[in-house]
């Protein structure tokens, strides 16, 4: 039984760990904000809640696993909220999207602040032709 | 009493903990180069997530499961400080990147 337990939390952490590293290179390899966050927020629960998990599932205590559960409901009543915030205010403010973006929904409904960059203002509307080699992460304008 | 761990558990913990330095490092590229600052506030919350699992990593290599209540602490503050970073950027825009 105890062998049992540590092989499960042993994959748990392991899992766990990959999951960490994933959404780690999306948060640097996604191309635009809304993309990122979807990696980050994801994958990155993931990895975080499997770690925890594995705790509960090694110490098999009740007031630790009570813990380590309330950690992970934590986690996930937590997680979508902020992304919701996080994404809502940086479209809101006219962060750029990527430039394949395939469809924005809100475009006809909302006025969106001034992009971030200021010499490039139409590039958040997907159908206007946008030159890939501005809008590479970690242009030269993106540095101050 | 902590139950004793075997070496396969001893060494998944220390490969994960190497797979976590490894993700700390790479979220710090993003916060970095990040171009506007809501790329800088998701790299945020990701490193805030990834030390969660730190930390519950530390308290299996310990054995001292207490490291567990800083793990529900810091989610809970690195999710004010998102929510707070959100705020501002939704009331002062994006253009005072890099500051």
């Amino acid at each position: 039984m105890e062998t049992f337990a540590q092989i499960i939390a042993g994959v748990l952490i392991l899992g766990g760990g990959l999951f960490s590293l994933v959404a780690a290179i999306g948060v640097v390899r996604l191309p635009d904000v809304l993309v990122r966050m979807h990696a980050s927020t994801k994958a990155g629960t993931l990895g975080a809640g499997m770690i925890l998990l594995a705790v509960a599932v090694f110490y098999r205590q009740g007031d630790i696993s009570a813990r380590a559960g309330a950690g992970i409901a934590f986690l996930l009543l937590t997680a979508p909220v902020a992304a919701h915030m996080i994404a809502r205010a940086s479209y809101f403010a006219g962060v750029p999207l990527w430039e394949k973006t395939g469809r924005d929904a809100l475009r006809d409904h909302y006025e969106r602040g001034a992009a971030a960059q200021g010499d490039d203002e139409d590039a958040p509307h997907p159908d206007v032709p946008v030159d890939p080699a501005t809008d590479a992460p970690g242009a030269p304008d993106g540095k101050a | 009493m902590t139950p004793q761990m075997l070496p396969f558990l001893a060494l998944c913990v220390d490969i994960a903990l190497v797979l976590i330095l490894l993700s700390f490092a790479v979220a710090f590229v993003r916060i970095a180069l990040g171009p506007t600052l809501p790329d800088r506030v998701v790299a945020f919350d990701m490193l805030a997530l990834l030390a969660v699992g730190f930390i519950g990593l530390l308290t299996l290599r310990s054995g001292h499961p207490v490291f567990l209540d800083a793990a529900i602490a810091l989610a809970l503050v690195a999710f004010v400080g998102t929510v707070a970073y959100a705020r501002y950027i939704e009331r002062c825009g994006v253009r005072q990147e890099g500051g």
